[in-house]
């Protein structure tokens, strides 16, 4: 079997659920000819034809809002918006229709759809193409969001969010788009929504991340390693909803916690994770839980990008601030 | 220099507001059974919207917008649509919707506050009112879509008002439903004003059916307050959906009511413009109509008017009646199913309400 990229296994997933479930629709600027800037629909048009793949105007409220409208009728859309910087006009549908037609309808009406966007920074972009904002989908109900890491969770889990009844916020980290490689099949198994994956077993600190961060996680878990330090890595997959079960559980064994994420650390989906250990698992702490972030500014520009990005010596560091606090 | 495009936008009126024919009559008309069905329906909505206005001034129902005026346009979309097309409404359309078989209470309950008002026993493919302005096109250009690709014979319809064509959903809308050609229909209820902004203040553009030809689709203006001419463009409107063809129509009327009752439209406009527009109306024009062409009588209106009160009042005894919802009925259609990270909170809400410390107003 051929090993794939974390790109391909999203063209693999799509052309999966495509060839096998004739409701399932793809949408947005550039999928069609051109398979999307990224490639992650490369091919899709030629296999199932331009009705099925659709290149829209470049219009991203109507992208959100036409999936609403196709949903309701019970297809299964899979809008892509372009960039994660151009969604923000995006927000208004699924906050205001798609997180919410099933409620206000008492169940008669409901927007399965899928939105994917490649996100976060590390790959010298130009303006607006950097940012990790998933906290702002991960405040609305009704949604889920899901975040993937690696090739084989970016095909299970979005297989599983295509067949999910209600709207799935699909982020992608474009920096690990092309990383690693392994081997994937294409069997059209889906892995488990709403859960984390715990990628590494570890008896001292808990390492809590998702998307590319999970790179720079593991990498400290292995120089955490070489010090001594045995570190466990969660992979929260689905920020919203939260599995607090896994990461309390994981904590009550530690009893120490270190979340790192890419988005500014303000309102980030790591301060909801810390206000669970604070308000749940607050006994079994041994230290303060610390967050290795994002700094609260805006997004700079490539040039300074790195001293933005959480490093793998951030997360050492502050894993061991954990360890030597008394 | 050479001219290159040359575009027109027609205006249809069947009536003038004294109720005189001044063009051609669409052919139903020679059917007085269905001149009065329409007749019936305006009536409804407003003995409706009379009561609707007092359950508000009396507690019994939340901030409503009214229809007051405008129920030809709902009426004419309400009686053209077929049972299997799709309304997508705005939320000053419960005359199309009363016709679709929303029911009265239902639209009660939603103005109301209670969610049920949305699950509609009958149109159960039609979309619930939008209250985000403009958003709900982009839904129409969806739904479109879809019976497109199926191959359907059917057609959506999108309601939206004169402020509404202000925003980038209603463009970004007109635009796709040209370029895929979709059977969609957009009527633009233009009641001149948009909360407290009037018509102008909204686009200098002499017409707002000309913002469907910057889309590459058909648009035109109706007399929103004659009735015929509404119902035989949107009769003219779902054939050419049904073609492949989208269409704009800007039906002209006037908003008589406050925005909402939530609103007072006296410090804004005149009572010169209101009594301007009140000569338009669009129920009395009808009704000379029919009484000059010797099939309406005032009898025949007495035992309406009486026979639509009596569904009205029943409308709202079913409305007060219905019991209000469990408060974890908030969590029951959130998802399809309940994820466990919010079971918790659900148990709270529930427990809340048992527990003597608990309560509604303990937060």
């Amino acid at each position: 079997m051929a090993e794939i990229t974390l790109i391909e296994a999203v063209t693999q997933a799509l052309a999966w659920e495509m060839a096998n479930d004739e409701n399932v629709l793809v949408l947005g600027e550039d999928v069609g000819v051109n398979g999307g800037v990224f490639r992650a629909t490369v091919g899709l048009q030629q296999r199932f034809g331009a009705e099925r793949v659709i290149d829209t105007p470049l219009a991203e409220g109507l992208i959100a809002g036409m999936a609403v409208g196709l949903a309701a009728q019970g297809l299964r859309p899979v809008a892509e918006i372009q960039f994660m910087g151009f969604i923000y006009s995006v927000i208004d549908q699924m906050l205001s229709h798609a997180s919410r037609m099933r409620n206000r309808t008492r169940g008669r009406l409901s927007c399965p759809l899928v939105l994917r966007a490649p996100f976060g920074g590390g790959i010298h972009a130009p303006e607006h193409h950097s940012e990790s904002t998933e906290a702002l989908f991960a405040h609305i109900p009704g949604l889920r969001v899901v975040i993937p890491s690696s090739p084989g969770r970016a095909y299970g889990l979005l297989l599983a969010a295509m067949r999910d009844p209600d709207p799935v916020v699909f982020l992608e980290p474009k920096r690990i788009y092309r990383l690693v490689k392994e081997e994937v099949p294409d069997n059209g198994e889906a892995l488990a929504l709403d859960v984390c994956y715990t990628l590494r077993e570890g008896s001292d600190v808990t390492l809590v991340s998702w998307g590319a961060m999970i790179k720079e996680t593991l990498e400290a878990a292995d120089v955490l390693g070489e010090k001594g330090i045995s570190a466990e890595v969660i992979d929260v997959a689905t920020i919203k909803p939260l599995d607090r079960a896994t990461i309390l559980e994981s904590v009550a064994r530690t009893g120490r916690c270190v979340i790192v994420h890419e988005a500014a650390r303000s309102c980030g989906v790591g301060a909801e994770i810390a206000a669970v250990l604070a308000s749940e698992g607050l006994l079994h702490l041994m230290a303060p839980v610390q967050r290795v972030a994002g700094y609260d500014t805006v997004m700079p520009l490539f040039r300074l990008e790195h001293y933005y990005m959480p490093s793998v010596q951030r997360v050492v560091d502050a894993a061991q601030q954990t360890l030597e606090f008394e | 220099m050479q001219s290159i495009a040359q575009f027109t936008i027609n205006y249809w009126q069947c009536l003038n507001a004294d109720g005189q024919a001044v063009a051609e009559l669409p052919a139903f008309t020679q059917q007085p059974e269905r001149v009065i069905s329409l007749y019936r329906a305006m009536s409804l909505t407003r003995l409706f919207d009379q009561k609707a206005i007092a359950l508000q001034r009396t507690g019994q129902l939340g901030t409503y917008a009214s229809p007051l005026g405008q129920e030809a346009i709902g009426v004419a979309i309400g009686s053209t649509m077929r049972p299997e097309d799709v309304l997508i409404p705005a939320y000053r359309d419960h005359a199309a919707q009363f016709l679709r078989g929303v029911r009265m209470s239902d639209i009660l309950l939603y103005w109301g506050g209670d969610e049920r008002g949305m699950d509609y026993a009958e149109a159960r493919e039609d979309f619930p009112i939008s209250v985000p302005v403009a958003s709900q096109c982009c839904h129409a250009v969806g739904v479109a879509y879809a019976m497109r690709l199926r191959q359907q014979a059917r057609v959506a319809v999108c309601c939206i008002g004169d402020g509404g064509t202000s925003k980038g959903d209603f463009y970004e809308s007109l635009n796709a439903a040209g370029v895929w050609q979709l059977p969609v229909i957009f009527v633009i209820n233009n009641n001149q004003w948009a909360i407290s902004v009037p018509r102008c203040g909204q686009s200098a553009t002499q017409t707002l059916a000309q913002k469907a030809i910057a889309a590459g689709i058909h648009g035109e203006q109706v007399d929103g307050n004659d009735v015929f001419a509404m119902t035989a463009r949107m009769e003219a409107a779902i054939e050419r959906a049904q073609q492949g063809e989208a269409t704009v129509i800007e039906a002209l009327s006037y908003r008589m009511s406050d925005h909402t009752t939530a609103d007072d439209a006296s410090r804004y406009r005149s009572q010169e413009e209101l009594d301007k527009y009140a000569a338009r109306d669009p129920i009395s024009r009808l009704n000379s109509w029919m009484s000059d062409a010797g099939f309406w009588s005032e009898q025949q209106e007495q035992a309406m008017q009486e026979e639509l009160a009596t569904q009205v009042e029943q409308a709202v005894k079913e409305y007060l009646a219905t019991e209000v919802q469990p408060p974890q009925s908030m969590f029951d259609d959130l998802y399809e199913t309940l994820p466990n990270a919010y079971q918790k909170q659900r148990d709270e809400l529930i427990n809340a309400q048992t527990s003597p410390q608990g309560g509604a107003d303990h937060g």
